[in-house]
């Protein structure tokens, strides 16, 4: 069907319609519909609105700032960043100090994501040049980058010369596959001014810290820098010529990303209640990509809209998901079938778009 | 004295391309022999292992290679194939059926499924030219989705089946693992078993009467040294079997699956016939330039598409070959991994995203899974815990993916460069 209405171009009835579509987007408009339709689910079912937006709300908080690390990735021409791991482990590294030096609350968390900002930088620098050598492969290349890190991460676990008896195994050597942030940082910024109407918890410590980020960017992508890094996504020979760095360039967007990444799941495992090592960063990068294409990006444009629509919709659907597909039948895998079709779909659908070659 | 500097330099300059060309491969080899060292396996019982996984593996592997020569790059969406091959067994071992019947049956229960998913594959990566390899990547994890989702959720709900083995107590979804002892477990290996040593004389002296009609009957003179260096093997084959043979070691505890092993050289044969007809050189000069391909009137989407509908139908056999040596799988694991253990095997024999043969797909078959049995071994004597082993395990795997993929765009990044260069 997408294959005929490409090649041959006659005018037909529907062109119209289908521009509309296009210029929406199919899956965008599968995607609400689908959401529309787990709600009108979820009310038959008598399922507590409320306790559903909170979800939404306190999963907001969680995933938005990993969404954000796609941004300057994709603005800056090297695609979808499928090497967040890498950021998500000097986060990580970042948490696991803070609990070493014994720090708690929202000290510890800051402390978290200062001791990984550093890390991120210097990994994203390392990152940035190895993207610039591939250019136009940096996706794939990414990809297994970032498993290679991961995996080269599980050694670092094992062996790093952390102390904290919280973090061990009883037995054996190493860190425990997921750190209890329970009595540190756990659920910090969501307690952080939060209040209740209708029933309905706003987390506003986390929303208020998502929304500085966002804002952040809204202001850098405004800065001198900021602009010349958006003109070598757009048209790379044309930043050249107009004497921009476009390696230095690609090299910014990328520790931006990393450091995205970094204080992303800092800010995801504070409203989990868990870090979790080991091999659970590994598919992160994809989770985030969907949810920014959700939001309305390509591979080559996005905005910080699509950051915060694409988490609220994609998130949405799996917090309602969830529940009704319990009530429905024992069908507890349909949520977590539902991510990965919902999130792999939309990265293909991205994938398959015409334009975007290098 | 001129000639033989020359000669010496030339020496040099052919053992120096050797090296930097096999890098990886001569790499492995080291890493191999020294894990075997450490993990002080014993040799017979190292050889029942690497025989039964390359007989395992090989096909898998093998599938790789067309969609390499139509220009596709690496075929992660392999994983479609095993996922086809693995729905046959499935619906197979429901129906109680075993053997090299039950084998052939999923075969051809699997093929238009395979034929189905390679066409809407091929179809997609004709709209996601130049991005080929990330998505069919995608692609794998998003039909791993719809594989679960029918396997989980609509099998026994949607889809009525009624099998208290196969399926979850609730009645709805396949358990966890599938067992196929007595059913489809070793129904193509059983065929025909032979010890090792008896193996390796029988291979010797076809290695030798090939050599001796080559070189006496049909006087064939052209790459001598090669041939006699095959001749040389089989003697040696020849004598160690024979040896061990008479000896009685335990390296006849050792039982080659030879059926196995033929449908592998079978499909050897018949990629090296592939590349030889029309369709084969069009799928390389698609591969290799598709403008030229396109100037010399060859359709290279439909091309691409056949060449992705080969290596699906491929992958599901190679999945069934897979599944019925090693005689249990996960079922909604076993495939996902399929695709890039075959993919790192591919790479670790030498080839790369343009360029792959059969004999780099069987040595880094072979190399592959000799880092896979002896790094959990020499991770528990090396460091006092198989854990680590299994960790670089991973590590290799995902490592030699992105290190090959990034020196393949680097170099084509620096002949761009180059060109352009040239051309101001």
């Amino acid at each position: 069907m997408q294959n005929g209405s490409d090649k041959q171009k006659t005018a037909s009835f529907f062109d119209p319609i289908q521009r509309v579509i296009r210029s929406f987007g199919l899956p965008r408009i599968i995607i609400i519909l689908f959401l529309l339709s787990l709600w009108v689910a979820a009310a038959f079912l008598s399922i507590p609105f409320p306790a559903l937006l909170s979800d939404t709300f306190i999963r907001l908080g969680m995933n938005t700032v990993l969404t954000l690390s796609m941004l300057p990735a994709i603005l800056v021409g090297t695609g979808l960043f499928f090497g967040l791991p890498l950021g998500i482990i000097c986060g990580l590294l970042g948490g696991v100090m803070s609990i070493e030096l014994n720090l708690k609350g929202l000290t510890a968390f800051f402390a978290a994501i200062g001791f990984s900002i550093p890390l991120a930088t210097l990994v994203g620098y390392g990152y940035g040049l190895l993207l610039n050598k591939v250019k136009g492969s940096e996706m794939t290349v990414g990809t297994y980058v970032g498993f290679a890190f991961v995996s080269l991460m599980s050694f670092g676990w094992v062996t790093l010369p952390f102390k904290n008896p919280e973090m061990a195994w009883a037995i054996g050597k190493g860190i425990r596959v997921t750190v209890s942030l329970e009595g540190r940082f756990s659920n910090v910024l969501n307690k952080l001014w939060a209040f209740e109407v209708y029933g309905i918890r706003f987390p506003t410590g986390a929303i208020v810290f998502l929304g500085f980020l966002c804002f952040l960017m809204w202001l850098f992508l405004r800065t001198r820098t900021g602009l010349s890094l958006q003109e070598c996504g757009m048209n790379p020979k044309f930043a050249k010529a107009s004497g921009i760095d476009v390696d230095r360039m690609r090299i910014v967007g990328t520790i931006m990303s990393t450091i995205l990444g970094a204080i992303g799941i800092l800010a995801y495992a504070q409203g989990f209640g868990f870090l979790q090592l080991y091999e659970a960063p590994m598919y992160m990068g994809f989770i985030a990509a969907a949810a920014i294409l959700i939001g309305g990006a390509t591979l080559k444009t996005a905005k910080i809209s699509h950051v915060l629509i694409g988490t609220f919709l994609f998130q949405g659907i799996l917090v309602v998901a969830l529940p009704v597909a319990n009530t429905v039948a024992t069908l507890g895998s349909l949520a977590e079938i539902s991510r990965i079709i919902v999130s792999n779909g939309i990265i293909l659908y991205a994938l398959a778009q015409k334009g975007g070659n290098e | 004295m001129k000639e033989a500097e020359k000669r010496t330099k030339g020496f040099a300059y052919k053992a120096r391309r050797l090296l930097t060309n096999n890098a990886v491969s001569i790499l492995f080899v080291v890493i191999g022999v020294l894990g075997l060292r450490v993990s002080g396996l014993s040799l017979p019982f190292f050889f029942e292992d690497i025989v039964n996984r390359l007989a395992r593996n090989s096909f898998m592997v093998l599938s790789l290679i067309i969609p390499v020569m139509a220009g596709l790059g690496l075929n992660f969406a392999i994983v479609l194939g095993a996922m086809a091959g693995q729905a046959a067994i499935i619906v197979v071992t429901h129906w109680k059926l075993g053997g090299i019947g039950g084998i052939l049956l999923s075969t051809m229960l699997a093929f238009p499924l395979a034929v189905l998913l390679g066409i809407m594959t091929g179809r997609l990566l004709n709209r996601a030219r130049g991005k080929e390899m990330i998505t069919t990547l995608i692609l794998g994890f998003f039909s791993n989705g719809i594989y679960q989702l029918v396997f989980l959720l609509l099998v026994g709900s949607v889809i009525p089946m009624k099998n208290d083995v196969l399926v979850l107590s609730s009645g709805v979804g396949l358990r966890t693992s599938i067992d196929l002892t007595g059913g489809l477990k070793n129904g193509l290996d059983d065929l025909l078993r032979v010890p090792f040593p008896l193996c390796a004389v029988l291979v010797g002296v076809i290695l030798l009467l090939v050599t001796v009609i080559r070189l006496f009957v049909k006087k064939e003179t052209h790459p001598k040294s090669r041939l006699i260096g095959w001749g040389v093997l089989g003697l040696a084959l020849l004598g160690w079997g024979a040896f061990h043979v008479y000896t009685r070691s335990m390296f006849n505890f050792v039982r080659v699956p030879v059926s196995t092993f033929l449908i592998v050289l079978g499909l050897c044969y018949f990629i090296t016939f592939f590349t030889r007809t029309k369709l084969g050189q069009d799928m390389r000069t698609v591969g290799q330039d598709r403008h030229i391909a396109e100037v010399a009137g060859i359709d290279s989407d439909r091309v691409r598409i056949i060449a992705m509908v080969m290596s699906t139908v491929l992958a599901s056999m190679g999945q069934i070959i897979f599944l019925q040596n090693l005689g249990t799988f996960s079922t909604y694991g076993s495939h996902e991994q399929a695709g890039m253990f075959a993919i790192a095997a591919l790479l670790i024999g030498g080839a790369s995203v343009a360029k792959a043969t059969i004999g780099q797909a069987l040595l880094g078959t072979l190399l592959f899974h000799t880092m896979f049995i002896v790094s959990p071994l020499a991770g528990r004597t090396l460091f006092g815990d198989a854990q680590l082993g299994e960790f670089f395990r991973a590590f290799v795997a995902y490592g030699i993916i992105g290190l090959s993929l990034a020196l393949h765009s680097w170099k084509k990044q620096m002949q761009a460069r180059e060109e352009a260069r040239k051309s101001e």
